[in-house]
C-alpha cells in the first residue's frame, strides 16, 4: 500500500530509485520529479502524485456529464469541461441505420441538454469521442447541476463510494458524479435536495481534511434535526 | 548605461545601498497564491514596491484556431502595466517594452511547462503591473510560475526570478528603480532551481568577464531565495502551512 505521503509542488523530488513514474511525475536521471502541486504516493514498484488543482483530462472509460454545445447533420458536441470538446457521433443514438436525410439530430438531444456519457476513445491526435450507449447513460430529464473542482472527485466518491453512499442515504437524492467535475443531485424532497448540495459544498471546499465522512455525517445529521 | 547620469549617491562609504540594504539583500518579497476566483489559476506578488496580478487560463481552445498546433500546446503571455504603474500616466496599449517582456517571459516559462501534453490547446497568462518599481520583469516572471502551477499546468519545475547588477562597481543583488536608472549594470535571471537551469538571462550594462561571472552567481543565489518564497506560497494555499 501507499506509504510516505508527502506534499509536494512542481520541482519537487518524490524518491530516487528503481521506481516507475505513474500520473504527474516525470524520471529525471534516477530522480523521480512531481509535475504538480499534490500528494506524493509511494508503491512497491511506482509513484504517483495525487493532484490538487488542474483541469480535467479526459481518460477512457470514464464517466462524464456533458453538455450539448452544438451539433452538425451528423454529430453532437458536448462540453464535458475540460479543454477538449466531447464528441458524440449520431450512430451512438439512432443506431447503425442513422441516415443523416430521415433523422433529425435535434429531436433527440438539445443544444444544452445534459448527458451522463462515457468517454469511448481518447487519444492526442483527435478530441475525445463519447459514447451513451450503456445502461445508465444518456440524457439527464431532471436534477441540478453542480459543479465541483475535478481533482475533488475521488473524494466526494470515498473509498469504495462511502462518502456518496453515505450522502444518497441520508438525503434520499439520487446523484451522479462524472469525473469531469460536474455532478447532477436529484431529490423529490426539496430540503433533500439542499442538504445533498450542502454536503457537496462540505466535501469540495475541505477536501483536505482527515475526518471529512466524519464531519459531513455530522452536519446531515443535524440538519436533519431542526 | 543609457540612463541618467549617478547623481545619487547609490551606495555609501558603509557599503549601503540608497535604500539601506546590504549589497546581496533583496527587497521584502511577498506572494500569495491564489485570489482570483474566475481566473483557473492566479497569483499576487509584492516585490519590494512592486505589486504584480497574474491570471492564468487555461489548457483551453484556442482562438484563433489557425495559431493552434497539432503536436503540442501553445503558451501565451500578456505583460500589461496599468496607466497609474508609474509616476507620469502609461498610455493603456501595448508598448514596444511590453510586448518584449512578453516575449521574454514567454520563452523564460516554456522550459518548465509541459505543453506536449495538451495539444492543440493553449495556456493563457494574464500579467498586470499594478504598481512598478524596477525589476517588474523578474517579479512578474516569479508570479506568472506560481500561479500556472496553481492553475495545476504540470510543470518539470518552478522557475524563480530577481535582477543582480553592478552599481557603484560592485555587484548587488535585486536592482531596484534607482538602480536601474543610474546603476552600471542591470542582469535579470530566471531560474529553475532543482533542475539547476537558467530560463532567462538579460544584461544591460557592461561588465568584465569576472563580474559577468560573480552576476550570474549572485543572481542564482537570489533565485534561490525566491523559489523559498515561491514554496511557502503554495503550500500555504494548499497544505496549509503542513507541507515540508
Amino acid at each position: 500500500m501507499a506509504d510516505k505521503r508527502k506534499y509536494v509542488i512542481p520541482g519537487d523530488v518524490v524518491t530516487t530509485g528503481p521506481f516507475r513514474p505513474e500520473q504527474n511525475t516525470v524520471l529525471d536521471g534516477n530522480k523521480i520529479v512531481s509535475t504538480t502541486i499534490g500528494i506524493s504516493e509511494i508503491y512497491d514498484d511506482s509513484v504517483r502524485v495525487i493532484p490538487l488543482t488542474g483541469k480535467y483530462i479526459p481518460k477512457i472509460n470514464d464517466l462524464v456529464i456533458g453538455k450539448v454545445n452544438s451539433h452538425t447533420s451528423l454529430s453532437w458536441e458536448l462540453d464535458i469541461n475540460s479543454c477538449y470538446v466531447g464528441f458524440l457521433p449520431a450512430q451512438d443514438v439512432f443506431g447503425r441505420d442513422f441516415s443523416a436525410h430521415a433523422d433529425e439530430l435535434a429531436t433527440k438531444l438539445r443544444t444544452g441538454d445534459l448527458v451522463a456519457a462515457r468517454i469511448a476513445n481518447f487519444d492526442r491526435t483527435r478530441d475525445p469521442l463519447v459514447s451513451i450507449s450503456d445502461r445508465d447513460l444518456g440524457k439527464i430529464d431532471s436534477g441540478v447541476l453542480m459543479e465541483i473542482s475535478p481533482s475533488k472527485v475521488p473524494r466526494l466518491i470515498g473509498k469504495k463510494g462511502s462518502m456518496i453512499q453515505m450522502i444518497e442515504e441520508a438525503t434520499d437524492a439520487a446523484i451522479t458524479i462524472g469525473q469531469n467535475g460536474w455532478v447532477v443531485v436529484s431529490c423529490e424532497s426539496p430540503e433533500g435536495l439542499l442538504k445533498a448540495k450542502k454536503a457537496i459544498q462540505m466535501v469540495n471546499e475541505q477536501a483536505h481534511v482527515a475526518n471529512l465522512t466524519d464531519q459531513v455525517k455530522e452536519m446531515l445529521d443535524k440538519k436533519g434535526e431542526s | 548605461m543609457g540612463g541618467r547620469e549617478a547623481t545619487m549617491v547609490l551606495m555609501d562609504e558603509n557599503g549601503k545601498r540608497c535604500d539601506g540594504r546590504t549589497v546581496d539583500e533583496p527587497r521584502r518579497i511577498m506572494i500569495k497564491a491564489g485570489g482570483l476566483k474566475n481566473a483557473d489559476g492566479s497569483s499576487y506578488i509584492e516585490f519590494g514596491d512592486n505589486k504584480i496580478l497574474v491570471g492564468v487560463f487555461g489548457p483551453r481552445d484556442v482562438h484563433p484556431k489557425h495559431m493552434s498546433d497539432t503536436d503540442t500546446g501553445i503558451l501565451r503571455v500578456r505583460y500589461h502595466m496599468e496607466p497609474f504603474s508609474v509616476g507620469e500616466r502609461k498610455n493603456p496599449a501595448p508598448s514596444r517594452r511590453e510586448i518584449e517582456i512578453s516575449k521574454v517571459i514567454k520563452e523564460a516559462l516554456e522550459p518548465a511547462v509541459m505543453l506536449e501534453k495538451f495539444p492543440r490547446t493553449a495556456v493563457d497568462v494574464f500579467i498586470e503591473v499594478l504598481q512598478a518599481d524596477g525589476g517588474t520583469r523578474c517579479a512578474a516572471l516569479t508570479a506568472a510560475s506560481v500561479a500556472l502551477a496553481d492553475a495545476g499546468i504540470p510543470m518539470r519545475d518552478m522557475v524563480a526570478a530577481i535582477a543582480a547588477g553592478k552599481v557603484a562597481d560592485t555587484v548587488i543583488l535585486d536592482v531596484n528603480n534607482e538602480e536601474d536608472q543610474a546603476g552600471q549594470a542591470d542582469m535579470p535571471i530566471g531560474y529553475m532551481p532543482n533542475l539547476e537551469k537558467i530560463t532567462l538571462l538579460q544584461l544591460d550594462g557592461v561588465l568584465t568577464p569576472e563580474e559577468y561571472k560573480k552576476c550570474v552567481q549572485v543572481g542564482v543565489d537570489g533565485c534561490k531565495l525566491v523559489y523559498e518564497l515561491q514554496k511557502k506560497a503554495l503550500n500555504d494555499k494548499y497544505f496549509g502551512n503542513k507541507g515540508d
